[in-house]
C-alpha cells in the first residue's frame, strides 16, 4: 500500500473543474465534483496521449479537450467515441484543505 | 440491418444499433482492405510516425466479434434493389436488407486535368497515406495544391520531416471555406515561420511529369518544380449508388433531419449525404468534419430501428498544424457580428453573433489544447441559441459556464 501524497489544496479547484497534478514523471488530474466531493484519475486521455485537465468538467463526466471523449471521473468508465478504454482512478481525501491522493 | 461504408460513420453506426440493443444481423460492407481505421491521422501524427504512418483502428476485430458485427472488406456494394429491398456486392452475392445505411464518405476532387502522372497524389486512405509518405523526407520538394486543411496539414507534416513544401492556393487567402481571416492569419504565419512558400489567389494552368519531377505552371506563368505534387483542392461526396437507385440528391444523397433518404427504408450519413442544420433554420449542410460523422453514424442507427429523433448536434471540427490547435463550433458565415476573447500564449476565441445577438459559431486558435474548453463551451451556448452578452464574451476572466447557466 503506497502512501498518501499531497496534490493541492482544495480550494485550488473550483467546483466542478479538474486540475493537472504531476508526481514522480506521472501526471493525474484531481477533480472536484458539483457535490463537492474529490476524485483522481490518470491524467491523460486513452485514445490519444493528452492532458484531460484542459477539458470541460460536467457533473460525473470530464470531456477530453481534444475529440471530446468523455468519461465518468468518478468510476473512470468510457463513455462515448471515440474512447473505449476506460481511465485508472485513484482514492482521494481530503484532511485540514489540503486533497491527498493515494497512488498505487 | 447493412451498412455500406466501414469508415468513421458506418463504424460507429453498427456499434451504435448493438447500444441500442438490436440484436439481429448487422452487417458493414466496406471497399477497403484494412479494419475501419480513423482518417484525421493520415495527415498528422501518422505522417510524421518515424517508422511509417500506421493505422489507428476504429474498433479491432476482437471488438467487432464481441459486438457481433459482420465486417465484410474489400467488399463494395455495386448497386442497390430498393423494390426488393438488397444490394448486390463485387464478390456477386446480394444481401438483404430491412433497413439500409449508406455511409459512403467522400473522395479527393481531383484536377480537372489529364495523364497527371504517378507523381500526383492526394490523400483519403492509408494507402494514399502511405504512398505520399514515400516521397516525403529531408531536402525533397513537395508543392500542395490547394491551402485547405488537409494540404496545410500535409504541409506541416512534409516540414516536419525535413522536406520542402510550396503551398499554391487559387483563392486570395488559404482557408478561405469556413475559417475567417483573423484565425487563417495565424495558420499562414506559423508556415511562414517554418519555411513554407505560400502563393495565394494562383490557379493551376497545367503539370507535366518529365519521369523525374513535375512541373507545375501557374496562372501568372510562374513553374514550381517538386519531387511530388500533392492535391488537395476538396472533396466530392460518394453518390453513385443512390444516383444508380435513384434516390434524391442535393450537393450528396439528400436526407431529411432524421438522416432518412427519399426512401424510407435507406438513411445516409456523414460526408456522403447533405441535411437541415435545425440550429440555422433547416439550411442545408454537407459536412466534412469527425465528430459529425460519429453523431450522424449513431442517430441513423437509432432512426434505422425507429427513433425518431431528429438532428440537433452543432458542427464541430478541428485542425493540428505544427503546435496549433484550431477549433470551429458552428458555421462561422452565419455570423453578422464578431466579438474575440484573448486568451493566455497568443491563442484566441472569435464568436460569431447575429445582429440580434445570438451566438451562431465559434472558432478559435491557439498552442496545444489552449481554445478546447472555451470552444466546447460556446458550443453548447450555440446549441441553446443563447444571446450571451458581448462584454463577458470578450473578457477571458468572465467563465463561460456562468453564461451557461444563465
Ligand atoms: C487526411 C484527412 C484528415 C482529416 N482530418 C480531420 C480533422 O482534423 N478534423 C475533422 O473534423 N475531420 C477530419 N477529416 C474528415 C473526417 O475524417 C471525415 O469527415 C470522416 O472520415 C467521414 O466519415 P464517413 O464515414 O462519412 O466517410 P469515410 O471515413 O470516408 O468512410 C467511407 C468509407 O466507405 C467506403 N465506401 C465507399 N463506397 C463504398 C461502396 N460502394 N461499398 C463499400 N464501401 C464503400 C470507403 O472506402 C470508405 O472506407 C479528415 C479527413 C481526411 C481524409
Ligand atoms: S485524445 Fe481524448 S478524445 Fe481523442
Amino acid at each position: 500500500m503506497s502512501d498518501w501524497v499531497e496534490a493541492c489544496a482544495a480550494d485550488d479547484i473550483d467546483e466542478e473543474d479538474v486540475m493537472r497534478f504531476d508526481h514522480a514523471g506521472r501526471t493525474f488530474a484531481i477533480y472536484r465534483s458539483p457535490q463537492d466531493e474529490f476524485f483522481a484519475t490518470d491524467g491523460l486521455c486513452t485514445h490519444e496521449q493528452i492532458h484531460l485537465s484542459q477539458g470541460l468538467v460536467m457533473g460525473d463526466i470530464i470531456e477530453c479537450p481534444k475529440h471530446n471523449g468523455r468519461f465518468n471521473y468518478k468510476t473512470g468508465a468510457a463513455r462515448g467515441a471515440p474512447v473505449c478504454v476506460s481511465l485508472k482512478t485513484y482514492p482521494v481525501k481530503v484532511d485540514a484543505g489540503k486533497v491527498f491522493v493515494q497512488l498505487g | 440491418m447493412v451498412i455500406i461504408g466501414a469508415g468513421e460513420c458506418g463504424t460507429r453506426a453498427a456499434f451504435a444499433l448493438r447500444e441500442a440493443g438490436y440484436d439481429g444481423t448487422v452487417t458493414l460492407v466496406g471497399a477497403e482492405a484494412h479494419l475501419p481505421y480513423e482518417r484525421p491521422p493520415l495527415s498528422k501524427e501518422s505522417m510524421v510516425d518515424p517508422e511509417a504512418p500506421s493505422i489507428k483502428a476504429i474498433a479491432d476485430a476482437a471488438r467487432l466479434a464481441e459486438h457481433h458485427i459482420d465486417l465484410l472488406g474489400s467488399t463494395s456494394a455495386t448497386s442497390i434493389d430498393r423494390a426488393n429491398c438488397s444490394i448486390r456486392l463485387t464478390n456477386g452475392s446480394d444481401l438483404d436488407y430491412d433497413k439500409l445505411l449508406i455511409a459512403t464518405g467522400s473522395l479527393p476532387r481531383k484536377l480537372p486535368l489529364q495523364g497527371l502522372g504517378l507523381r500526383c497524389l492526394d490523400l483519403r486512405t492509408f494507402d494514399d497515406a502511405l504512398a505520399i509518405r514515400a516521397h516525403l523526407h529531408a531536402g525533397s520538394h513537395i508543392a500542395v495544391v490547394g491551402g485547405g486543411f488537409i494540404g496545410l496539414e500535409l504541409a506541416a507534416s512534409a516540414r516536419n520531416l525535413g522536406a520542402l513544401v510550396t503551398v499554391i492556393e487559387a483563392q486570395p487567402r488559404i482557408l478561405m471555406r469556413g475559417v475567417p481571416a483573423e484565425i487563417a492569419q495565424v495558420v499562414h504565419e506559423a508556415h511562414d515561420a517554418e519555411g513554407v512558400d505560400i502563393i495565394c489567389g494562383d490557379g493551376i494552368a497545367s503539370i507535366e511529369d518529365d519521369g523525374a519531377s513535375v512541373h507545375i505552371t501557374l496562372s501568372s506563368g510562374q513553374v514550381v518544380a517538386a519531387d511530388l505534387a500533392i492535391i488537395g483542392i476538396g472533396a466530392l461526396p460518394v453518390t453513385a449508388l443512390a444516383e444508380t437507385s435513384g434516390l434524391a440528391l442535393n450537393n450528396g444523397i439528400a436526407v431529411d433531419a432524421r438522416l432518412r433518404t427519399s426512401d424510407p427504408h435507406i438513411f445516409a450519413a456523414g460526408d456522403c449525404c447533405s441535411f437541415p442544420l435545425a440550429i440555422y433554420g433547416d439550411r442545408r449542410v454537407r459536412l466534412e468534419s469527425w465528430r459529425s460523422a460519429q453523431e450522424h453514424g449513431v442517430l441513423a442507427a437509432r432512426n434505422m430501428l425507429g427513433a425518431e429523433e431528429a438532428h440537433a448536434a452543432v458542427p464541430w471540427f478541428w485542425s493540428d498544424q505544427y503546435g496549433l490547435t484550431l477549433q470551429i463550433a458552428g458555421l462561422p458565415d452565419e455570423g453578422e457580428l464578431t466579438v474575440r476573447r484573448d486568451l493566455d500564449d497568443g491563442a484566441f476565441i472569435l464568436f460569431h453573433l447575429k445582429n440580434d445577438g445570438r451566438l451562431v459559431a465559434a472558432s478559435g486558435i491557439g498552442p496545444g489544447n489552449a481554445v478546447a474548453r472555451d470552444i466546447r463551451l460556446a458550443e453548447m451556448l450555440i446549441g441553446k441559441s443563447a444571446r450571451p452578452d458581448a462584454v463577458a464574451l470578450a473578457s477571458p476572466s468572465t467563465k463561460l459556464k456562468s453564461l451557461l447557466a444563465a
